[in-house]
């Protein structure tokens, strides 16, 4: 009996310690391989990508498989560069942020404005549905509408139409979000003035969110930047630079696509995503540091 | 005066809508663009695993693709799963508000940020040497693969929403459990993560989604079959990698299968979406 209790009210503390050590270890080795693929992969780029970049590398088109092919059989650099899938997705990017920003932003409003309406619910649940479109599925969209109908062909436009779509859901969260974190009482100051409401809009809405703004709109950009696959299917690529939207247009992530494939040019690869990558990341960062500064 | 508020409230609504009609023009020509394919082989495009596209033998099915999506997205949330916890545990609860958690952060956003096309470069030409070096068959191409790239995509998405609701977990809850002698571990495991269930759970719903879309990295590492894959170190192919691949040659009845298999996916993932979504607002 006395047997029995003792064995009740046993000390477990010991063991219990241990557990909860081994946990935070597995807690602390899990989040170290979590996250040690961002610098493998960033170091296999910079190791294998950095002595191909050079001024040439950025403003010199790509060179044709034959020229690569004789380079490389001569153990010289290959020639060339991908000026042309820089200014395209230059032209492509650009392009849909001129499309998206103004739709976003004025979404954003709309639904700041609204909060409880009921069409207010429906624009933010579908808005939220576009965001979680594949961006593949968005590049069949472009194809069906731009490249069908409007451009007869492959084109830059169909490429940002689709990018503009994948980007106009993160606009309008950001603009909601960043409207709403701003005090009532600044907004209610200006209408008791009787200014007019789109002043009130363009002249203490946007300015004073502005920082926000500008986080949401540099992040939407970063996230298409990269995108490759709805481009395949309306953008197509181009071996020269092109600036007219109804053409097709290459950019960096397609021409990193076309390497990959070409044996020939399969060694620029690394250096075209190097730079992709870095143009990522400072987005990326860019924006983040405008979001740290707000707070 | 009266007149411009007006011209505001109309342009700001109609300037929204644009949003709907968006998303109906997308289910409408999705529809419009697989009718054909449906016409010709009806519910048997979802069950049939014949993907031919020789002509004269033309046919077409999705369940070669429907199957190796579903694969590599389930099985990449499982090894995603693992590792997103910890990090979610190890951002939020046991490291929050320390500079090594700002760090850490900092580095899983940015794996959010990497092109899937780069993730596919890096799978090709690292990891899938790796796993023949450790006795992966097909030279390492197949539906592991794929699912181990799409595990590290998935991650950013999986952590960001829990790290956040984990954080949340009000401390006088835990300050009870302390209280009454509970070491750390059995916090977080019977105060903190029950707490935080729902959100952590919607941020995996949400991840799955993502990995069911997702096309680089698949297409370069799935090996490309059209066939249902036979075990988890087989070759096969998913309904976004299939788009991407056969979409150069693709006319008439072939490229209204693809459409079709794209209109399969955006409902598969809306319906995905939706679920990650109403837990979500649930919770609020």
């Amino acid at each position: 009996m006395v047997k029995e209790k003792d064995s009740v009210i046993k000390d477990h503390s010991g063991s219990r310690l241990l557990k909860d050590k081994i946990f935070l270890i597995g807690i602390i080795i899990f989040s170290v391989i979590t996250i040690s693929p961002i610098l493998l992969i960033i170091g296999k780029l910079i190791v294998k990508g950095y002595r191909q970049i050079s001024l040439d590398f950025l403003i010199e088109t790509t060179p044709n498989t034959f020229e690569a092919m004789t380079s490389i059989a001569n153990g010289e650099r290959i020639p060339g560069g991908i000026a042309n899938g820089i200014t395209g997705t230059l032209l492509m990017v650009l392009l849909a942020a001129v499309i998206a920003i103004p739709i976003g932003l004025i979404t954003g409003i709309y639904l700041y404005e609204n909060q409880e309406k009921r069409l207010a619910g429906v624009i933010r649940n579908i808005s939220d549905i576009l965001q979680g479109v594949p961006s593949i599925v968005l590049g069949l969209i472009a194809y069906l509408w731009v490249v069908k109908h409007v451009t007869q062909g492959f084109s830059a436009l169909a490429g940002s139409t689709a990018l503009a779509i994948m980007m106009l859901p993160m606009i309008v969260r950001s603009t909601e979000e960043t409207f709403k974190m701003i005090p009532n009482a600044i907004k209610e100051a200006a209408l008791a003035l009787g200014v007019p409401y789109y002043r009130v809009i363009l002249q203490i809405l946007i300015p004073t969110g502005f920082s926000g703004l500008l986080t949401g709109i540099l992040l939407s950009i970063s996230r298409v930047i990269g995108e490759t696959a709805p481009l395949m299917l309306t953008a197509l690529g181009s071996s020269v630079i092109n600036w007219d939207v109804t053409k097709p247009t290459s950019s960096i992530p397609l021409l990193i696509w076309e390497f990959y494939n070409d044996p020939n040019m399969v060694d620029l690869i690394w250096s075209s995503s190097l730079l992709l990558m870095g143009i990522v990341l400072a987005f990326n960062l860019i924006s983040k540091q405008i979001a740290a500064r707000r707070r | 005066m009266v007149n411009s508020e007006k011209i505001t409230k109309i342009v700001l609504i109609s300037v929204s809508l644009l949003i709907i009609v968006i998303a109906g023009g997308m289910v409408f020509s999705l529809f419009g663009g697989a009718i054909p394919s449906f016409k010709e082989f009806g519910l048997k495009f979802i069950v049939s695993n014949n993907w031919n596209p020789t002509e004269g033998k033309e046919n077409y099915g999705a369940l070669p693709f429907i199957t190796g999506t579903l694969l590599t997205s389930v099985l990449a949330l499982i090894i995603a799963l693992p590792l997103s916890f910890s990090t979610s545990l190890f951002l939020g609860e046991y490291y929050r508000n320390k500079r090594i958690s700002k760090i850490i952060g900092t580095m899983v956003d940015l794996l959010a940020g990497i092109p899937s096309i780069v993730y596919g470069l890096w799978g090709f030409y690292v990891l899938r040497p790796f796993l023949v070096s450790l006795g992966a068959p097909n030279q390492g191409f197949g539906v592991f693969t794929a699912s181990i790239i799409l595990a590290i995509m998935i991650i950013p998405y999986a952590t960001s929403l829990s790290n956040e609701i984990i954080a949340m977990v009000p401390s006088d809850l835990k300050e009870a459990a302390y209280s009454l002698g509970a070491t750390r571990l059995e916090v977080v495991l019977n105060v903190t993560v029950p707490a935080a269930r729902s959100g952590v759970v919607a941020g995996y719903i949400l991840a799955f989604g993502r990995a069911l879309g997702e096309t680089m990295a698949v297409t370069m590492l799935i090996g490309n079959s059209n066939l249902v894959p036979k075990g988890l170190f087989a070759t096969g192919n998913s309904m976004a990698s299939l788009i991407a691949n056969q979409f150069g040659e693709a006319d008439g009845l072939k490229l209204s299968s693809l459409i079709a298999i794209g209109l399969i996916l955006f409902i598969l993932t809306g319906i995905i979406n939706a679920i990650g979504k109403f837990i979500i607002k649930k919770m609020e």
